[in-house]
C-alpha cells in the first residue's frame, strides 16, 4: 500500500467503454419511457386518498425518489460511478436530511406548546 | 541521491522555458492570471487590506465604547464630511464627530462581516491554500485554473459592493453579521432608501458573490488534492496543513448553499415584497405591516447557523493546519499523533454540520431537540482538543528553534486554548441563557480567530514569505509586531469575560443595566470602566500592526536574500525555486516519504524532504496508514 | 505547462478532473435546493390551516413541462452516447433537440404559466367575514368532511382599478368554479384539467378583506415559494441551454482536435442538466399536486 501508484494515464479505457456505450442506448430510451409512466403515475395518484394528508404525501415523494433514483442511476451513469463519487454523495445526502430533519425536529418539539 | 537534483531550478533552464511560452503582458500576468500562486498573493493582499479596514471600524466602535457620547477626534470629522450626518453628526457643543446609534450598529455588523468573509477566509483559506496547497501535494496548478480566477474576481466584485454599501443613503447593513429577520427584512427600506442601493441589500447581493467565490474555490480545492498529489504522495503523507485545508474545502462546499438560499429568500423578502421570514401580525413602529405573513423568522435562524457552525471551523481549520507545519519544522521533530489528527479533524468536520442550533438557546427549541444539539456540541469539543493536545505534545522533546513564525504559532496554542475552553459554557443551554449575547460570547470568539487564526496567519506570512519572494521578512521588526500583539490581544479580550459575566450585552451603542454594572466599581476599584483600558489596548495594536505592513512591502526588495529553503523545511514546497516558475516543477515530483522526517536517526542533516528515496539500509520512520490511503 | 487528468482518468481514483468537479458542484447544489426545500417543508407545517393552498397551479401544463424535461434528459445522453461511439452529426441532432425542449419549458413557463398567476386573483377574507361569506366558501362542508377550511376567493378580478384607488369599496371577482359550487364533494379535491375563473360575478367588500392581490410572490407564503424554487430552478435550465448551445456551436472545435474531451464535457454539463431534471421531479408533485 505504500509503493507509489502509477500516475500514467490509463489510455484504453476509454475505447472500451465506447463499445458498451452502444448496448447502452436502448437502455435510456427505456428509462426514459419508464419515467414518463411515472409521471403520469404520480399525476393519477395524487387524485387517489390515501387515507390522510401525510399518506398522500409519502406516495407522492416515493414516486418522486424512485424517479429521481431512476435519473440518477442510469442517466448520471451513478451504476458504474466510481468510490468516490458515492462517498461525496453519501455526506452530503446526510447533511441534506440532517437540515431536513433538525429544522422539522426544532419545530416539531418547541418549549411551549 | 540528492532531493536537489530533482528540482527545477537550474538557471538555465528556467530562462529557456520563459523563451518557449510568450511572455505574459502585465494583465494576463497579474491581474488576469490563473496561477495559483498569483491568485493566491492576490487573495492574501486583498485580504490583508480588508482585515485591517476591518479592525479600523471595530477601533471606531472602540471610541464610543470607551468615551460614550462624545466625538471621535480628527477622524470623526472626516467621517462626517464624507458620510453625512446619518453617520456622525454634531454633538451637544457643536463638535462634529459624534457617532450615531445606526453608524455604531453598522460598523459592528460590518466589522464582523469583513473579517469573517473579507479578511479570514479569503486569507486562511484561499490566500495559503492557493499558494502552498498544489506545491505542497507536487502539482503543476489547481485542477480548473479558469475557475480559480473566476473565484478570485467573483470575491473582488463581492468585496467591492460591501464597501460601496457605506456610502448609500442610509449607510452599511446594521442587522449585525447574522442579519437576523424581521428586523433585517424591513431594514434600510423606506421613503429615504433605494429599493436596491440600501446596505442590507446591497449586503445581501455582496455575499452571493462571496458565496459564489467560496463555492468555486471549494471545488478547485477538493479536486485538485484528490486528483494531482504527485506519485508518491499518499493520503497519509499528505502535510496536515493539506488535511486541514480539505476538511475546510467540504465544510464550505457543503454548508455555504443553505446559506445562499435563505440570502435569496430575504431577497426576496425586501425587493419582492414576500413574506419568507416576516410573519402574520407583525407590527413596525406601531403599524401592521401590509404583508402576506405566514414566514418564519426562526427559518432564517436555522439556514443561517447551518453555515454558520461550519463556518467557525473553516476559520480555525487552516490557522491549526499553519501552525501544524510551523511547530514541525521549528521543534525538528515529526508532528505527534499524525493518524489521530487527521481523524480529528476528519470528525470534527462531519460533526460541525450537526450542531449549530447550539447558537439558537434562546429560540425556544424544546427538551429533545435541545438534547440533541447539546450533546453533538460537547462532542464536537473532542477533536479539537485532540488536535490542540497533539500539538502541544508535538513540543515535548523538540529542540525549539524560536524563529518569528514559531513565535506566533506557539502563542496560537494557549489562545486557542482559552477561545475554545471558555466556548464550553456557551455549549449548555442552561448557562447560555445568561452569557447568550454578552460581552463574554465576543471574548470567547474572538480568541478563537484573533490571536488564534490571524496569530496563525501572521505566522504562515512570516514562513512562507521566503518561498513567495526569496527574501525574509525582518525577524526584528517581526518580533516587534508579535509581543506587543500578543499582550494587546490579552488586554483586549481577558476583561471582555468580565463585563459578559457582569451582563453587559454586546451590540449595544450605549446604556442598559448591563453596560451601567461593567462600568461600576470593579474589584473595588471605583470608577473603573473596563470600556477604557479594552480600548486603549486595541488602539495601541493598531500601531503595533505597523511595523509588519512595512516590513511585509519593504522586504519584497530589500529584504535578506535567502535560498530555496531557509527553514530547513521537509515538504514538497521547499524543493521548488523561490518564487516557483508557472508549473512549479519542471519535473513533477516524486514523494518517497511522510512529511514530517527530522531528525532521522543515523542521518548527517535533522531534515529529510519528502522527495528524498529511501535507502535500503535507512532505519525506517514508522508511516501511519489507514485504510483509506492508496 | 499541461494539467494532468483533464481528459484520461487517473488511475487511483478513475475520474479525470471535471468529473470530480462537476459532481461536488452537484453535491453544493444539492445543499442549495435543499435549504429552499427545508424552506418548503418549515413553511408548509407553519401555516394556519387554509392558508396552504391547493389547485391553484395548471397540472396538466406541469405535467407537459415536466415530460419535457424528462425528454430532454434522454436526449442530453444520447448525444454523449453519440459522441463516444464516434458519431458527430448524432450528437448535433440530439444536443439540438435538447436545446428546444430546455427553451420549450422556459417559454411555457415564463410566457403562459407565470403570467397566467400573474392575471389571477385573491382576496383572503377576514376572519370575522368568514361567516358573509359562507355561500362562496362552502366551511360548514368542509368542517364536515374534516377537511381544512377555505380562507380565500379566487377568481378573474374585473375591477382591477379596486387595487389602486382607495374610492373603490369592493372588488369584482369572475369565480374559480370552486367557489360557485362550494359544497359538492367533486370540489374537495381539485381537478385535472385546468379551468379558468367563470362567469359568475361576486362582489367583495374590501372592509371584509384582510389582503387581497394578484397571484404573485407577496400574495402568500405559497406562492413566495412556488416562484422563488420554480425561478431558481428556471435559471439553472437558462444556464444549462446556454452551455448547451456553446457545446453545439463550438463543439465542433474541440471535436476535432480530441473528441474523447468533447464527449468529457458534454458528460459533465449532461450531469448538470439531469440534476436540473432531478430538481423538477420533486417540485412538480410537491407544488402542482399535494
Amino acid at each position: 500500500m505504500n509503493n507509489p501508484p502509477t500516475t500514467e494515464p490509463v489510455e484504453h479505457e476509454t475505447e472500451h467503454y465506447a463499445h458498451d456505450v452502444s448496448k447502452h442506448v436502448r437502455g435510456y430510451l427505456m428509462v426514459g419511457g419508464t419515467l414518463l409512466f411515472f409521471t403520469a403515475l404520480t399525476v393519477f395518484l395524487s387524485y387517489v386518498n390515501f387515507g390522510s394528508q401525510k399518506a398522500n404525501v409519502a406516495v407522492a415523494m416515493v414516486v418522486a425518489t424512485f424517479k429521481a433514483g431512476l435519473v440518477a442511476y442510469i442517466f448520471m451513469h451513478l451504476s458504474a460511478e466510481k468510490k468516490l463519487i458515492y462517498r461525496i454523495l453519501i455526506f452530503t445526502a446526510i447533511f441534506v436530511f440532517g437540515l431536513f430533519w433538525l429544522t422539522y425536529l426544532a419545530w416539531y418539539d418547541p418549549v411551549v406548546h | 541521491m540528492d532531493a536537489h537534483s530533482h528540482a527545477a531550478h537550474d538557471p538555465h533552464h528556467h530562462h529557456d522555458e520563459a523563451h518557449e511560452h510568450h511572455e505574459l503582458g502585465f494583465f494576463r500576468k497579474y491581474v488576469f492570471s490563473t496561477d495559483h500562486k498569483v491568485i493566491g498573493l492576490q487573495y492574501l493582499v486583498s485580504g490583508l487590506i480588508f482585515l485591517f479596514l476591518g479592525f479600523c471600524l471595530m477601533m471606531l466602535m472602540r471610541w464610543q465604547l470607551a468615551y460614550p457620547g462624545t466625538s471621535v477626534p480628527v477622524i470623526g470629522k472626516i467621517l462626517q464630511n464624507v458620510l453625512g450626518p446619518g453617520a456622525l453628526t454634531n454633538d451637544g457643543a457643536g463638535h462634529p464627530g459624534l457617532m450615531t446609534p445606526e453608524f455604531y450598529n453598522s460598523l459592528g455588523a460590518m466589522h464582523g462581516t469583513i473579517m469573517i468573509f473579507l479578511g479570514i477566509v479569503p486569507v486562511a483559506f484561499a490566500a495559503f491554500g492557493n499558494f502552498v496547497v498544489p506545491l505542497q501535494i507536487g502539482a503543476p496548478d489547481m485542477t480548473f485554473p479558469k475557475v480559480n480566477m473566476a473565484s478570485y474576481q467573483a470575491f473582488f466584485v463581492g468585496g467591492v459592493i460591501m464597501l460601496v454599501s457605506f456610502f448609500v443613503p442610509g449607510g452599511a447593513a446594521k442587522g449585525g453579521w447574522t442579519s437576523y429577520t424581521p428586523l433585517a427584512d424591513i431594514a434600510d427600506q423606506g421613503p429615504t432608501y433605494h429599493v436596491i442601493f440600501n446596505g442590507q441589500t446591497l449586503w445581501l447581493i455582496g455575499f452571493i458573490f462571496l458565496i459564489t467565490s467560496s463555492l468555486l474555490g471549494a471545488v478547485n480545492f477538493i479536486a485538485t488534492i484528490i486528483q494531482l498529489r504527485a506519485k508518491g504522495m499518499t493520503w497519509m503523507r499528505l502535510p496536515f496543513f493539506v488535511w486541514a485545508q480539505f476538511v475546510t474545502a467540504f465544510l464550505l462546499l457543503l454548508a455555504f448553499p443553505p446559506l445562499e438560499s435563505a440570502i435569496v429568500m430575504q431577497l426576496m423578502d425586501r425587493v419582492a415584497g414576500t413574506s419568507f421570514f416576516l410573519p402574520s401580525g407583525l407590527v413596525v413602529n406601531g403599524a401592521q405591516v401590509s404583508i402576506s405573513g405566514g414566514g418564519s423568522p426562526l427559518l432564517w435562524q436555522h439556514l443561517f447557523w447551518f453555515l454558520g457552525h461550519p463556518e467557525v471551523y473553516v476559520l480555525i481549520l487552516p490557522g491549526m493546519g499553519i501552525v501544524a507545519e510551523i511547530i514541525a519544522n521549528n521543534t525538528r521533530k515529526p508532528l505527534w499523533g499524525y493518524k489521530s489528527l487527521v481523524l480529528a479533524a476528519l470528525v470534527l468536520g462531519f460533526l460541525s454540520f450537526i450542531v449549530w442550533a447550539h447558537h439558537m438557546w434562546l429560540t425556544g427549541m424544546g427538551t429533545v431537540v435541545s438534547a440533541f444539539f447539546q450533546t453533538t456540541t460537547m462532542i464536537i469539543s473532542i477533536p479539537s482538543v485532540i488536535i490542540l493536545s497533539a500539538f502541544f505534545i508535538s513540543l515535548w522533546g523538540g529542540s525549539i528553534r524560536f524563529t518569528v513564525p514559531m513565535l506566533f504559532a506557539t502563542a496560537f496554542l494557549p489562545m486557542f486554548g482559552i477561545g475554545g475552553l471558555t466556548g464550553i459554557p456557551l455549549a449548555f443551554n442552561s448557562a447560555d441563557l445568561y452569557l447568550h449575547d454578552t460581552y463574554y460570547v465576543i471574548a470567547h470568539f474572538h480568541y478563537i480567530v484573533a490571536p488564534g487564526t490571524i496569530f496563525a496567519v501572521f505566522a504562515g506570512v512570516y514562513y512562507w514569505y521566503p518561498k513567495a519572494t526569496g527574501r525574509k521578512m525582518s525577524d526584528f521588526w517581526g518580533k516587534v509586531h508579535f509581543w506587543p500583539s500578543l499582550i494587546c490581544m490579552n488586554a483586549i479580550f481577558l476583561p471582555m469575560f468580565l463585563q459578559g459575566m457582569l451582563g453587559m450585552h454586546r451590540r449595544w451603542y450605549d446604556g442598559g443595566q448591563g453596560w451601567t454594572l461593567a462600568t461600576e466599581k470593579v474589584w473595588g476599584l471605583s470608577g473603573f470602566h473596563w470600556n477604557t483600558p479594552i480600548s486603549i489596548a486595541a488602539w495601541v495594536m493598531g500601531l503595533a500592526q505597523i511595523p509588519f505592513i512595512i516590513n511585509f512591502f519593504w522586504s519584497i526588495r530589500h529584504g535578506e536574500k535567502v535560498d530555496d529553503n531557509p527553514w530547513e523545511a521537509t515538504t514538497l514546497e521547499w524543493t521548488a525555486p523561490s518564487p516557483p516558475p508557472h508549473g512549479n516543477f519542471t519535473t513533477p515530483p516524486v514523494a518517497y516519504r511522510g512529511p514530517y522526517e527530522y531528525s532521522l536517526p543515523g542521518r548527517a542533516k535533522d531534515y529529510t524532504m519528502q522527495t528524498e528515496p529511501v535507502q535500503p539500509d535507512e532505519r525506517k520512520m514508522p508511516e501511519p496508514t489507514m485504510s483509506l490511503s492508496h | 505547462m499541461e494539467i494532468p487528468y483533464t481528459v484520461t482518468a487517473r488511475p487511483d481514483t478513475g475520474l479525470w478532473n471535471a468529473k470530480v468537479g462537476i459532481w461536488l458542484f452537484l453535491a453544493s447544489e444539492v445543499m442549495l435546493f435543499g435549504g429552499l426545500f427545508s424552506a418548503y417543508i418549515f413553511l408548509r407545517l407553519d401555516a394556519q390551516p387554509g392558508f396552504w393552498p391547493h389547485g391553484l397551479l395548471n397540472v396538466p401544463v406541469g405535467t407537459m413541462n415536466t415530460a419535457i424535461l424528462i425528454a430532454s434528459s434522454v436526449t442530453v445522453v444520447l448525444a454523449w452516447a453519440a459522441l463516444k461511439m464516434r458519431q458527430y452529426a448524432k450528437y448535433k441532432f440530439y444536443m439540438a433537440l435538447t436545446i428546444l425542449c430546455g427553451v420549450i419549458f422556459l417559454f411555457v413557463k415564463l410566457y403562459f404559466e407565470w403570467p397566467q398567476k400573474f392575471d389571477h386573483f385573491g382576496a383572503y377574507i377576514k376572519p370575522s367575514a368568514l361567516e358573509k361569506y359562507e355561500p362562496y366558501l362552502g366551511n360548514k362542508h368542509l368542517l364536515s368532511e374534516g377537511l381544512p377550511p377555505r380562507v380565500e376567493i379566487t377568481g378573474h378580478l374585473h375591477n382591477h382599478e379596486a387595487l389602486h384607488d382607495p374610492k373603490i369599496k369592493e372588488y369584482e371577482v369572475g369565480l374559480d368554479p370552486i367557489y360557485t359550487d362550494p359544497t359538492n364533494k367533486e370540489m374537495d379535491r381539485p381537478h385535472f384539467l385546468y379551468v379558468g375563473p367563470t362567469e359568475k360575478l361576486a362582489k367583495i367588500d374590501k372592509a371584509d378583506v384582510e389582503r387581497a392581490t394578484m397571484f404573485v410572490p407577496s400574495h402568500s407564503a405559497f406562492f413566495a415559494t412556488y416562484f422563488t424554487i420554480t425561478g431558481l430552478h428556471g435559471l439553472h435550465v437558462l444556464g444549462g441551454v446556454i452551455v448547451f448551445v456553446y457545446m453545439f456551436l463550438f463543439g465542433g472545435i474541440i471535436y476535432r482536435q480530441n473528441p474523447e474531451h468533447l464527449a468529457n464535457r458534454v458528460e459533465v454539463a449532461g450531469l448538470f442538466w439531469h440534476f436540473v431534471d432531478l430538481v423538477w421531479i420533486f417540485v412538480f408533485p410537491l407544488f402542482y399536486l399535494l
